[in-house]
C-alpha cells in the first residue's frame, strides 16, 4: 500500500508542470481559440519529443508502458494550462481502443505512429438519441463484397477535424440481417461520404459532428476480429473518465488559487474580502472540494485496470463526485470575483467553461451516480 | 503506486481477523450494533479493551516502551478496518487516545508509572473536562478555577458535555490557575479522582434518549499539585497536543463504510419493504458511498505520506469536517430507509438490555436515535464552523 509518487513519476510531474507553466498563458489560449486547428502542431511535436504521447503505449509498440497514474499526472498539468492539444482523443482513447481491440498488424501499424506524434486519432461514438448510454449505437456497418459500407450520424466527436484516422462505432449487419455486434472501424480523414462539421469546443479545443453516408471501407478497416467491442469501449471510456478527472483537478486548483489570491487583495469596506467569515468559510469549503476531487481522481486512476465492476464504479464515482465538486468550485470562484468574474477580461471565465465542458463529457454527475448504483456490488474497506 | 497490501500485511490482517473471531462475543457484537451513541457502555467497551490488552494491542498509538504494539501506519489501518468490518465495541477513547498520549508526552515518571498501566488494562475509566457552560467554542475562556493551597489545588466551577462522567473514576481537565492577559496562558492540565469529595455529576439526556453526557460540579474539590501534568500555565499547549496527537492517524472511513452497510442491508431487506428499490434511495446510497471512497483515499494519502516519512501537511485538517458530515448523511438516509418504523420510540437504555420483544424489528431500533444523536457530530470536538475557521487560518493562511 503506497500512494506516494515513484521517482520516475515525480520527474514526469516536474517536467510536465514546468512545460505547462512556461508555454501556456492567456495569450497562448487566445491564439489557439482563434486558430482553425485549435491547437499547435509544433507543441504536439514537443509532446512527442518529451515522450508524453508514448506514455500508456506498450513498449513493444514504441511506447513507455506507463499506466493511468502517469496519464493522470500529465492530465492534471494539462488542466492547469487549459491545454487544447488532442491528447485525450489520441493517446488515452485512440491508442487505448487500438491496444484493446486492434489486430497485431493494426497495433504495429498505428501505435508507434501515435507515440512519435505522426498519427492523431478521434473516436466517433456518441449519437444524439443515445445521450450517454455507451451501448446505444444506431450507425450501421454493412458487410459488402469488398469490405464495409458505413452509414450513421455521430455527435461530439472530440478533435475529429485534426485526426488522421477516426475510429467509428457501428452495428454490424449483412444481407442476412444485423448481428447486433458493436464494432469499431478505422475511417481515414477525407474518406468520400463523410461530412465533418467542426466547431470550437466550450472551454478550448474543437469537436465535430460527423455524418457518414454510404462510406466505403476496405475489409481491414474493421478494428480487430469483429467481436462485440462494448466491453473494450467501456474500459477505455473509464480510463478517459479517470484522465478527465485529473484534468479537472488541475483546473479546480487554478481557479481556487486565483480566487484565494483575489480575496486577499480585493479591498471593500476598508479590509480585504478574506477578512469576512462568510468568505473564509466559503474558501474552506472550496479547498475541501479541491482536495476531495484530488483523492477520488487518484482512486479512479489507481483502479483503472481493476475488474470491470470495481473499475466502472471507481470511474463513475469519480466523474460524479468531481462533477459536483467542480461545479461548486467553479461557480464560487466566479461569485467571489464579483462582477469581474463574469467578464472575458479575467482567466477565470476560461477555466469556468472548461469545467462546464468536463461535467458534460461522457455524462454528468446524475448519469454517473446512476451508473454507480446500477453496477451494484458495494465495496468493502479497501485493499 | 498501488492500493494492495504486502504479504506481511496480509498475514497481519489474518492475525487480526483470527483475534476478533476468538474474542468478539456475540453479546458484544449485538450490544455494539444496538448502541446508538458514540461509545459503548463500559461493561461492553472495557471487556473488549481487556481482550486487546491481553494480546498486547491495548494502545496502538503508544510507543513500544509504554506498551504500544509498534505497528506501522499500514498495520494501524488494517486493524481499524478489520474492527469496523467486524463491529467491535467502540471503546471510550478518553484514556488510550487522549489522556494517555499527554501523560506519555509531558507527565512525570510517577504519573507514567501509575496511570499508563491502568489505562491499558481498563482499570481506570477516564472522562474529559474541557467545555463549560460559558465556554464552548471559545474554550480558552474557561473559568473553572484551581487555587493553590499548600500541596493541593482547590477546584471550584463546573464542566459540561462530559461524556461518560457517570462511569468514569478519573477526569483530565483544563482549569484556570492564573488570570493572565492572554487567557490561554493561565490554564493548567490536571488529573482528578472522580471520587474526591465535592464532585457531583448531573445527567444530561440527549435528544436520542441516551444518557451519555453530564454536567460535573466542583465544590472546593482538593486535588494534589502532584496531579498536574507538566508545567503550570501550559495546559493549553498540552490540550492542543492531545488534539493533534491523532492527526494523520485518524481512520474513520472503515467505520463509516460499516455504518453505510448497515443501512444498505436494511434497505435490501423485507423489513423495510426493500427501500433500495426506490431509485432515489439507491442514488443517495451511491452518493454517500463515493464520499466514503473519497475519504478513504484521503486517509490512505495521509497514511502513505506518514509511512514514507513525509509530512501529510494540511490535508488531515480537512478530515474532521467531512467525517462528521458523512456520518450525518448516513444516519439521515437510515431514517428514510426505515419508513414508518421511524415513528417508534423505545425509551429503555441500553437497548441491548431490552427484555420484551420490541414493536419493530430489533435491528431498526437504533436508527432514529443514531440520527438524533448524530447531530452532535458537527458540534463536538470543535463545531464545523470552528473547523472552517481553522482551515481558513491554518490551511489557507488567511
Amino acid at each position: 500500500m503506497d500512494l506516494s509518487l515513484s521517482d520516475e513519476q515525480r520527474l514526469l510531474r516536474e517536467s510536465v508542470d514546468r512545460f505547462i507553466a512556461e508555454t501556456y498563458d492567456a495569450d497562448h489560449r487566445r491564439r489557439s481559440a482563434g486558430d482553425p486547428l485549435g491547437f499547435s502542431p509544433a507543441i504536439w511535436k514537443q509532446f512527442a519529443d518529451l515522450g508524453w504521447l508514448a506514455l500508456p503505449i506498450a513498449e513493444e509498440y514504441g511506447g513507455l508502458g506507463a499506466g493511468s497514474v502517469e496519464t493522470g499526472i500529465v492530465m492534471e498539468a494539462f488542466g492547469r494550462g487549459l491545454v487544447s492539444e488532442p491528447y485525450l482523443s489520441t493517446v488515452v482513447i485512440g491508442a487505448g481502443l487500438i491496444a484493446a481491440c486492434g489486430s497485431e498488424a493494426q497495433k504495429q501499424a498505428m501505435l508507434p505512429k501515435i507515440a512519435d506524434g505522426s498519427l492523431r486519432l478521434a473516436f466517433a461514438h456518441s449519437e444524439r438519441a443515445a445521450r450517454f448510454d455507451l451501448s446505444k449505437v444506431e450507425a450501421a456497418a454493412m458487410k459488402v463484397a469488398d469490405g464495409w459500407r458505413l452509414d450513421g450520424r455521430k455527435t461530439a466527436v472530440l478533435d475529429g477535424h485534426a485526426a488522421g484516422q477516426i475510429i467509428v462505432s457501428a452495428r454490424v449487419a449483412s444481407d442476412e440481417g444485423t448481428t447486433g455486434k458493436l464494432s469499431l472501424f478505422l475511417v481515414p480523414a477525407g474518406t468520400p461520404g463523410i461530412t465533418l462539421r467542426d466547431y470550437a469546443r466550450l472551454g478550448g479545443g474543437r469537436a465535430c459532428n460527423l455524418d457518414l453516408a454510404n462510406v466505403s471501407l476496405a475489409a481491414d478497416a474493421l478494428l480487430g476480429d469483429g467481436d462485440d467491442a462494448l466491453p473494450q469501449i467501456e474500459a477505455v471510456v473509464d480510463h478517459a473518465l479517470a484522465a478527465l478527472g485529473s484534468e479537472a483537478v488541475g483546473i479546480m486548483q487554478v481557479m481556487f488559487d486565483m480566487t484565494l489570491e483575489y480575496t486577499k487583495v480585493r479591498q471593500q469596506f476598508g479590509r480585504p474580502l478574506s477578512a469576512n467569515q462568510v468568505i473564509r468559510h466559503r474558501l474552506a469549503d472550496m479547498a475541501m472540494h479541491c482536495d476531495e476531487a484530488r483523492s477520488i481522481a487518484l482512486r479512479a486512476a489507481v483502479m483503472a485496470d481493476a475488474e470491470p465492476v470495481a473499475r466502472g464504479r471507481a470511474a463513475s464515482g469519480a466523474k460524479a463526485k468531481i462533477g459536483k465538486s467542480a461545479r461548486f468550485v467553479a461557480e464560487q470562484s466566479v461569485q467571489l470575483h464579483g462582477a469581474m468574474g463574469v467578464t472575458e477580461e479575467l482567466d477565470i471565465g476560461s477555466y469556468f467553461k472548461r469545467l462546464l465542458a468536463f461535467d458534460t463529457l461522457f455524462g454528468g454527475s446524475a448519469h454517473h451516480y446512476r451508473r454507480h448504483a446500477a453496477l451494484g456490488g458495494r465495496t468493502t474497506p479497501h485493499a | 503506486m498501488d492500493l494492495t497490501f504486502s504479504p506481511q500485511e496480509r498475514a497481519f490482517e489474518q492475525e487480526v481477523r483470527d483475534f476478533i473471531a476468538q474474542n468478539l462475543t456475540s453479546e458484544m457484537k449485538r450490544a455494539t450494533a444496538l448502541t446508538p451513541s458514540v461509545f459503548s457502555d463500559p461493561d461492553i467497551g472495557m471487556a473488549w479493551q481487556r481482550a486487546l490488552h491481553e494480546k498486547g494491542w491495548g494502545a496502538p498509538g503508544w510507543p513500544v516502551d509504554q506498551g504500544g504494539p509498534d505497528w506501522t501506519a499500514a498495520q494501524r489501518w488494517i486493524f481499524e478496518a478489520e474492527c469496523a468490518r467486524a463491529g467491535t465495541p467502540n471503546v471510550n477513547v478518553m484514556g488510550v487516545k487522549m489522556v494517555g498520549p499527554v501523560i506519555i508526552g509531558f507527565g512525570s515518571p510517577e504519573q507514567k508509572n501509575f496511570y499508563l498501566p491502568r489505562i491499558l488494562s481498563g482499570e481506570d475509566y477516564w472522562c474529559q473536562g474541557y467545555s463549560e457552560p460559558g465556554s464552548g467554542s471559545d474554550l480558552a475562556s474557561l473559568k473553572t478555577r484551581a487555587v493553590r493551597d499548600g500541596d493541593d489545588y482547590v477546584i471550584n466551577g463546573t464542566k459540561i458535555w462530559t461524556t461518560h462522567a457517570h462511569h468514569a473514576n478519573r477526569m483530565f481537565a483544563l482549569v484556570r490557575t492564573n488570570d493572565t492577559e492572554r487567557k490561554q496562558d493561565g490554564i493548567s492540565f490536571i488529573l482528578i479522582d472522580m471520587k474526591s469529595p465535592g464532585i457531583t455529576t448531573r445527567p444530561i439526556l440527549t435528544i436520542g434518549g441516551d444518557h451519555e453526557v453530564n454536567q460535573v460540579f466542583f465544590d472546593d474539590v482538593r486535588v494534589p499539585v502532584a496531579n498536574r501534568v507538566g508545567e503550570e500555565g501550559k495546559g493549553w499547549t498540552y490540550g492542543k497536543y492531545l488534539l493533534e496527537f491523532e492527526r494523520g492517524s485518524g481512520i474513520a472511513s472503515a467505520k463509516l463504510r460499516d455504518a453505510l452497510k448497515t443501512v444498505s442491508d436494511l434497505a435490501e431487506s423485507d423489513a423495510t419493504g426493500r427501500a433500495i428499490d426506490d431509485p432515489d434511495i439507491g442514488l443517495r446510497m451511491s452518493e454517500i458511498e463515493v464520499d466514503i471512497d473519497t475519504l478513504e483515499m484521503t486517509e490512505l494519502r495521509v497514511l502513505s505520506a506518514l509511512q514514507t516519512g513525509q509530512n501529510p501537511g494540511a490535508v488531515s485538517s480537512l478530515l474532521k469536517l467531512r467525517v462528521s458530515e458523512i456520518r450525518q448523511a448516513v444516519t439521515r438516509l437510515g431514517v428514510e430507509v426505515i419508513g414508518n418504523d421511524g415513528l417508534y420510540v423505545e425509551p429503555l437504555r441500553p437497548l441491548y438490555r431490552l427484555n420484551e420483544t420490541p414493536g419493530i424489528p430489533e435491528e431498526i431500533l437504533p436508527v432514529v436515535p443514531e440520527y438524533l444523536n448524530g447531530r452532535a457530530y458537527t458540534i463536538f470536538g470543535g463545531s464545523s464552523e470552528i473547523q472552517r475557521d481553522i482551515v481558513a487560518k491554518m490551511v489557507l493562511g488567511l
